[in-house]
């Protein structure tokens, strides 16, 4: 059975640091837009932290919650493409193909937790940035719609060495670097079809919720709510 | 049935009608170069704007994260529901053979969108895209049939290279009797095949919204809805044209008052027709209370995008409800003004469809707005110039009104047993289509 990578985020835990936001735009070669740029909503980042105020002053507690493609099994995004430039891999990513998009943004549109990113102009790195580029994820160009891929190349590099060592992959060996990347431990990665992963385990607690589930999405990443009293 | 072709006190010959509906094709006025000149800088700017923004990117514009679609996507709509209606509404006209019909579709050239390499048959883009080159096929053939017999009256009036042109437009047209039948069969055909195909393409525009799960865009009633507003943008798009061409291609003999009366009052059909398409939406929507259409809901109705939803309320349904309702106001200019606020209504609309929903998705948190840049507003300015300069073009490499077809009407009118216009082959008295000498 091919996996079905998916992920858990246990909200208890997330302290909102941005660690994450920060690993991935590493990871990633997501380009930063600059100041002008990014207050005109041209700003990319594939995993954000949301943040949502509780109550009134002084009594106001803040809730972070971190954003990233939800990896949806019926995903609004991947019909509406004339291109097939967004469609689902038979490990049940939702995958972007740079080189089909055409650039109509109706995936962003459809999507409805926004979580795609359009290059509004051809992206630059200012020296020495360009030095640090990731050579295993290739750069997108201006028009090209992208987003949060669950790191694929760490997942193709994993299953590359499994498959060398004739052996199968363990749980927890291809992680994004979001996850990796968390102080918390609040973001698990791993494969939803294994039902003894870390990441099954906490997708089957009763804090379990999925965003925006009435929507009719099916995504695959699981959200723990608080618990903890306000 | 009212019949308005020609009204009594101006009874035109056969030769006259030549002269005062060929002589837009035939003599050219420094008017209309400078027309041109001026419509062509407009246009020229618009090309300019968008190939620098092909050079430079969309960021240019003012669309963002996550309001991915705006000004372009309304002038998409927009111009195809104008198009679409043109069509529409001569191809209805000439089935219930009404005799008022102004015989003014040339003016529609739905906007071309070739944007797919390798389609994906669930997209609705692809739909659209074959929805709009079956239109695009159909409307030409269906503006083509009629001009054949204009083509060959201006074949036999030019000389040289004009003449060889028109010459192959006219298909080698004779005018013979057996040629009149096929062409008022073929006629008939598109007229009844273009119906379905023009209600389908707009259906198919509506649905690159409703199919996705946007609040206020998951709508069943868009097909219907975007339908009715191109018919209604249609008709005043018709009304704006005829009053200019009337005004200064001088053919006050040929389009009367009663022609805008009676496109007066489609137009206000029209306009009921779409508010009880708002309301119908506006209501299901409130009832219903559903959170996030609601927050699409107030902000249309009371929030930031209000003074603009507002604003084409009274243009679509105050304007043309007080002016058209009203016989006495009813008049070429009433009809004039209410179209053109019609315009700008259903542009607003258009608008108001697309990017509330857009600025209010589910999240919260992506929640945003939208400010056009001036690219976007030279663009668009360019559509509407582009639009009249084909549309001048138009006139005057084809005779804007169908001189055959008016000959018919006035032929119906005087003869002693009157034939219906459109159908009758006028083999009887076939001098009266020959061209001068």
């Amino acid at each position: 059975m091919p996996p079905r990578w998916g992920m858990a985020v246990d909200l208890d835990r997330c302290t909102g640091c941005e660690a994450c936001v920060t690993a991935c735009r590493a990871e990633n070669n997501i380009p930063t837009v600059g100041d002008t740029q990014a207050a005109r909503g041209r700003a990319m980042h594939w995993i954000r932290v949301e943040r949502y105020f509780e109550g009134e002053f002084p009594d106001v507690r803040v809730k972070f919650r971190p954003v990233l493609c939800q990896q949806c099994d019926a995903a609004p995004c991947e019909p509406v493409c004339p291109t097939y430039a967004s469609h689902h891999t038979d490990e049940g990513l939702n995958a972007q193909v740079y080189n089909r998009c055409i650039g109509t943004r109706y995936c962003a549109n459809a999507c409805p937790y926004s979580v795609r990113f359009f290059n509004f102009f051809q992206p630059r790195w200012d020296k020495p940035l360009h030095l640090q580029l990731n050579p295993d994820v290739s750069v997108r160009e201006v028009g090209v719609m992208e987003k949060c891929t669950f790191c694929v190349q760490r997942i193709k590099a994993a299953e590359v060495q499994a498959k060398a060592e004739k052996r199968a992959l363990k749980d927890g060996e291809p992680t994004p670097a979001c996850a990796q990347a968390c102080p918390a431990q609040a973001l698990v990665f791993g494969d939803l079809n294994d039902p003894e992963s870390e990441v099954s385990r906490l997708s089957r607690s009763p804090r379990g919720t999925r965003l925006l589930e009435d929507v009719g999405t099916r995504p695959k990443i699981t959200y723990l709510q608080r618990q903890s009293p306000a | 049935m009212i019949d308005g072709t020609l009204a009594p006190s101006h009874p035109r010959t056969p030769h006259e009608i030549n002269d005062d509906l060929l002589r837009p094709v035939l003599r050219t006025t420094w008017r209309f170069y400078a027309l041109v000149a001026f419509l062509g800088a407009i246009v020229s700017a618009g090309i300019g704007s968008w190939l620098y923004q092909v050079y430079r990117g969309f960021g240019i514009t003012g669309i963002n994260w996550p309001v991915y679609w705006a000004f372009y996507v309304t002038n998409f709509v927009f111009w195809i529901g104008i198009s679409h209606a043109g069509t529409l509404i001569s191809a209805i006209l000439r089935l219930v053979n009404a005799t008022w019909r102004p015989w003014l579709f040339f003016w529609l050239i739905p906007y071309p969108n070739q944007r797919l390499i390798w389609p994906n048959f669930r997209s609705p883009l692809v739909w659209d895209f074959f929805a709009i080159t079956t239109y695009l096929t159909g409307s030409t053939l269906f503006l083509l049939l009629p001009t054949i017999p204009d083509f060959a009256l201006v074949r036999d009036r030019t000389t040289g290279w004009r003449r060889r042109i028109y010459g192959a437009l006219s298909l080698g047209w004779r005018g013979t009797p057996k040629q009149w039948h096929r062409l008022e069969s073929a006629m008939q055909i598109m007229a009844i095949a273009i119906i379905p195909v023009a209600v389908s393409v707009h259906t198919i525009v509506s649905f690159d919204f409703s199919m996705a799960p946007v609040p206020m865009w998951h709508s069943t009633i868009f097909g219907p809805y975007f339908v009715a507003g191109a018919i209604f943008s249609g008709i005043a798009a018709l009304i704006i044209a005829m009053a200019v061409l009337r005004r200064f291609l001088h053919l006050e003999a040929y389009l009367h008052p009663v022609h805008f009366s009676n496109l007066g009052k489609l137009l206000l059909m029209m306009s009921l027709l779409w508010a009880y398409f708002i309301f119908s939406e506006r209501l299901t929507t409130w009832f219903g209370n559903e959170p996030s259409e609601m927050e699409v809901f107030w902000a249309t109705q009371r929030g930031g995008y209000s003074p603009l939803y507002w604003t084409m309320i009274v243009c679509n349904l105050v304007v043309p409800f007080v002016i058209l309702s009203l016989r006495r106001l009813r008049t070429i200019s009433g009809c004039l003004i209410a179209s053109l606020t019609v315009l700008v209504g259903m542009w607003l609309e258009r608008f108001l469809i697309i990017v509330p929903s857009l600025s209010h998705k589910q999240l919260a948190y992506s929640w945003g707005s939208y400010r056009p840049r001036p690219v976007e507003i030279v663009i668009t300015t360019a559509t509407f110039a582009a639009m009249g300069l084909l549309y001048v073009l138009f006139s005057k490499a084809v005779p804007i009104i169908s001189v055959w077809e008016l000959k018919v009407g006035a032929r119906a009118r005087t003869a002693p047993h009157p034939a219906p216009a459109g159908v009758a082959a006028p083999d009887a008295s076939a001098e009266l289509w020959k061209a001068r000498p």
